[in-house]
């Protein structure tokens, strides 16, 4: 192989996605994402579904203030 | 169904992922959370009408992204510059991943048209299938294909063009064939 063809396959295809490219792109995507996901649940979302376990909490939810009965 | 147990175990599950999509979407870690929490009280009370069996990581996922539009709708009616703020909110988050490279992809994902950004997310990093992420956002199998295919093309551009144009097809074959000539 000659050093241009050599060098021709090296290049990326300009404006073209390359598949190197769109592996770092996913990547940072994925790296990104996950670095929140790691945080876990924060107190404030456990201790609120778990305080919104019993049926009073339930019924505390659905019902809207002022509203207290039939209605759509 | 009713709220069981395992329900909700499983609602609490997906907080950490419901987090990272609000995140990506609003790119504001307090806003995000309000928005999480909308979106839990949300789920929860219309509880009932969600089906045994279905999805539940994209049944919360739809509820949040709808919340996050009506929002974004609203801020947008207020007047706010929605773009100026977000790139203000992610320069003074506390970055885990402080590199300058991590922050400069996600000053470029902001900058990518709502929808085009949400169907990569929910493709590239929740995991979702195509089929999945078009139930999400109410369009078909191919939209969703072809957002994520312009968000990738879009990302890229942002990110790498300009350094690949450094060392572009021209200069470099010039460079060598000039180059062997003396």
């Amino acid at each position: 192989m000659g050093i241009v063809e050599r060098v021709m396959k090296d290049v990326k295809p300009k404006g073209g996605l390359n598949a190197e490219i769109q592996s770092r792109i996913g990547h940072q995507l994925r790296a990104m994402y996950d670095d929140v996901v790691r945080q876990g649940v924060p107190d404030r979302f456990a201790d609120m579904i778990r305080k919104l376990d019993g049926p009073d909490a339930q019924a505390q939810i659905a019902g809207e203030p002022g509203k207290t009965e039939g209605g759509e | 169904m009713p709220l069981t147990d395992s329900l909700r175990d499983d609602i609490l599950a997906s907080v950490p992922s419901l987090r990272a999509f609000a995140i990506s979407l609003s790119g504001n870690g307090d806003r995000a959370d309000d928005l999480v929490q909308e979106t839990l009280l949300r789920a929860l009370a219309n509880i009932d009408s969600f089906q045994v069996g279905s999805n539940l990581p994209a049944w919360l996922f739809t509820i949040l992204r709808n919340l996050f539009r009506s929002d974004y709708r609203t801020r947008r009616r207020e007047g706010e510059d929605a773009d100026g703020s977000y790139a203000k909110t992610l320069k003074t988050q506390p970055a885990q991943n402080a590199h300058l490279e991590f922050e400069e992809f996600r000053t470029a994902l902001e900058k990518l048209p709502q929808d085009q950004r949400e169907a990569l997310i929910l493709v590239g990093a929740s995991g979702f299938s195509y089929e999945d992420a078009a139930t999400i956002c109410g369009c078909a199998v191919g939209t969703i294909k072809s957002r994520v295919n312009r968000a990738r093309s879009k990302l890229s551009a942002l990110l790498y063009v300009d350094g690949a144009d450094d060392f572009g097809p021209d200069d470099t074959v010039r460079a060598v064939i000039g180059g062997s000539g003396g």
